[in-house]
């Protein structure tokens, strides 16, 4: 009997494994094909569509401003969230419960909801489209999460460190800069790994709030106008790469905290 | 989702030596200004848009009436309600036993890396994954490759542009999401509980159906209100893998914006959706303790 079930357990996994990565397997190993239709059969590895996507400006240019957009509104996200965590974590205030209910709210709306709010208000507003506008909303998405994240490692055991450099004399600054930052700098940089991961991949924030120059999720989805393209392929791989690094990145840093 | 509502604000709060009252302000109003100004002013401004006609003159109902009288519109929704109780049902289905196996059947020390594996490409972006999915799907695509060329059948079938595509997406990104949870879940539980069953006779079966199943049924509904609301407000996948055969009510609302800038409807529509998913939370808000998720 429990050796029925271990077969079965088995089975049953490695079905699920190849569904998962069916599709990213597929999208790897066709980006790495030399013909004009990333189909079967497989024809033998080359690198031609990677050197078709690094030479194409649109797509690096979109690579580049993915990156921009990403790691600055991250780090607004991320700063915003901390303050406002150490405020309600360390201080009594009015209405506390249902301004951190507001803060974490977005948290439960689509991303295309958001982006259609902001792009009405923009519009009304005359504010035109641009990556800024894109960021504004990415800010908008992972504010609640950074806030959240940090918030909930805000335990009695670093008050107490605090309240030490306190009475011994610190200023509040200090406080923050030498005491609260270092001890909090595990779920600061999960928050903002996670952040630049959503920010990264996200699609249709950016998709109604910027024309011209674009993030690279949008320049894709212009490529699949042209269907089953290898240089999408290409392009896809490279995403997927940098988005395996991110969360490699953010694994590390919660692995780190978890001795404590 | 809402991590930040158990915790009660710390009483040594208190005892902090006087700080200057404007600090605590200083240090919150930023994010409560952000969020207001990006978030519910957005919104102020999208429930107006929606009580305006796209060609301009005073307040209207028009824009919600027609989503009542517009058999079109209101066929989006209903698919896009069962699309999405499909993918549910389903991603429950498909990812409970697979967290369940990691939990218990996989050793101790690998469990970290199989789950790590198991989510890996919950990371790619939507576009990115959406478009894996049409290779494996097209005409010529890898499927439909080996089902010719083994003879099983003749002609290719119609994978792609169907609903049967927009699903197998759907659920491909929600069956690593929900292993998440329930994995999560799944470990929360304490062994105690199964010893004891296990102590008053009930065999394995038994204990898996009166103990373990129930105590992981909180974080069953979590995963799939998750799931509800992000896949009914997903663009991207019936997009690229349905096509425009069938049209959910995301593209519904980027149509809307694309053809004919008509953002009053467009941000009627996306209330209506918004109010759909309100509906659902209360639904299953007996079940949903999301201040523990």
């Amino acid at each position: 009997m429990r050796q029925l079930v271990r077969i079965a357990s088995w089975l049953y996994a490695v079905l699920i494994y190849g569904f998962i990565f069916l599709p990213v397997v597929v999208l790897v190993l066709f980006s790495l094909q030399a013909t004009s239709f990333p189909i079967p059969p497989f024809t033998g590895p080359s690198l031609r569509w990677y050197d078709a996507v690094l030479s194409d400006t649109r797509l690096t240019s979109a690579l580049v401003n993915s990156l921009l957009v990403a790691s600055i509104s991250s780090l607004a996200a991320v700063t915003l969230g901390f303050l406002s965590a150490w405020g309600f974590a360390r201080f009594v205030l009015p209405g506390s419960g249902l301004l951190r209910g507001l803060i974490t709210l977005p948290l439960t709306v689509s991303y295309l909801i958001i982006g259609m709010g902001l792009l009405v208000l923009f519009n009304w507003a005359g504010v035109p489209k641009s990556l800024l506008a894109a960021g504004i909303g990415h800010v908008v998405i992972n504010l609640p999460l950074c806030f959240a994240i940090i918030y909930s490692q805000m335990g009695d055991h670093q008050i107490n460190i605090e309240r030490a450099a306190r009475d011994l004399g610190a200023p509040e600054w200090k406080v923050l800069l030498l005491i609260t930052v270092p001890v909090m700098t595990p779920a600061i940089f999960a928050g903002f790994f996670l952040s630049m991961t959503f920010s990264w991949d996200e699609f249709v924030i950016s998709f109604l709030l910027t024309r011209f120059d674009t993030t690279l999720p949008v320049e894709i989805w212009n490529l699949l106008r042209s269907g089953l393209n290898p240089k999408t392929n290409a392009v896809g791989s490279l995403v997927f790469a940098v988005s395996i690094v991110l969360v490699v990145f953010f694994e590390l840093t919660l692995l780190r905290r978890k001795p404590a | 989702m809402n991590s930040a509502g158990n915790n009660p604000p710390p009483r040594a709060g208190r005892a902090l030596p006087r700080a200057s009252s404007a600090l605590p302000w200083a240090l919150v109003t930023p994010a409560l200004g952000w969020t207001l100004l990006f978030f519910v002013l957005p919104f102020i401004a999208m429930g107006f848009s929606s009580l305006t006609a796209h060609e301009g003159g005073g307040f209207t109902l028009s824009n919600y009436s027609q989503f009542f009288t517009n058999p079109s519109y209101w066929q989006a929704m209903v698919n896009s309600l069962q699309v999405t109780a499909i993918v549910t049902v389903i991603s429950v289905l498909l990812a409970y036993p697979f967290a369940w196996i990691l939990a218990e059947q996989v050793p101790e020390r690998w469990q970290r890396l199989a789950l790590m594996l198991a989510v890996l490409p919950f990371w790619t972006s939507y576009v990115v994954r959406s478009y894996s999915w049409l290779l494996v799907l097209a005409q010529n695509g890898v499927i439909n490759r080996a089902l010719t060329g083994s003879g099983l059948f003749a002609e290719p079938l119609q994978l792609a542009n169907t609903r049967f595509a927009t699903v197998t997406g759907f659920v491909h990104f929600f069956v690593m999401l929900l292993t998440l949870t329930i994995f999560a879940n799944l470990k929360q539980l304490s062994p105690s509980y199964r010893k004891a069953a296990a102590d008053l006779g009930a065999g394995p079966v038994r204990t898996f159906l009166h103990v373990v199943l129930p105590l992981t049924l909180p974080g069953i509904m979590v995963g799939a209100f998750l799931t509800f609301v992000l896949c009914i407000g997903d663009y991207i996948t019936p997009q690229i893998l349905g096509g425009n055969n069938e049209l959910l009510m995301p593209q519904l609302v980027m149509m809307q914006i694309g053809r004919r800038g008509d953002f009053p409807l467009a941000s009627a529509l996306s209330i209506i959706l918004m109010a759909v998913v309100t509906i659902a939370y209360f639904a299953c808000a007996r079940w949903l303790k999301i201040e523990r998720a």
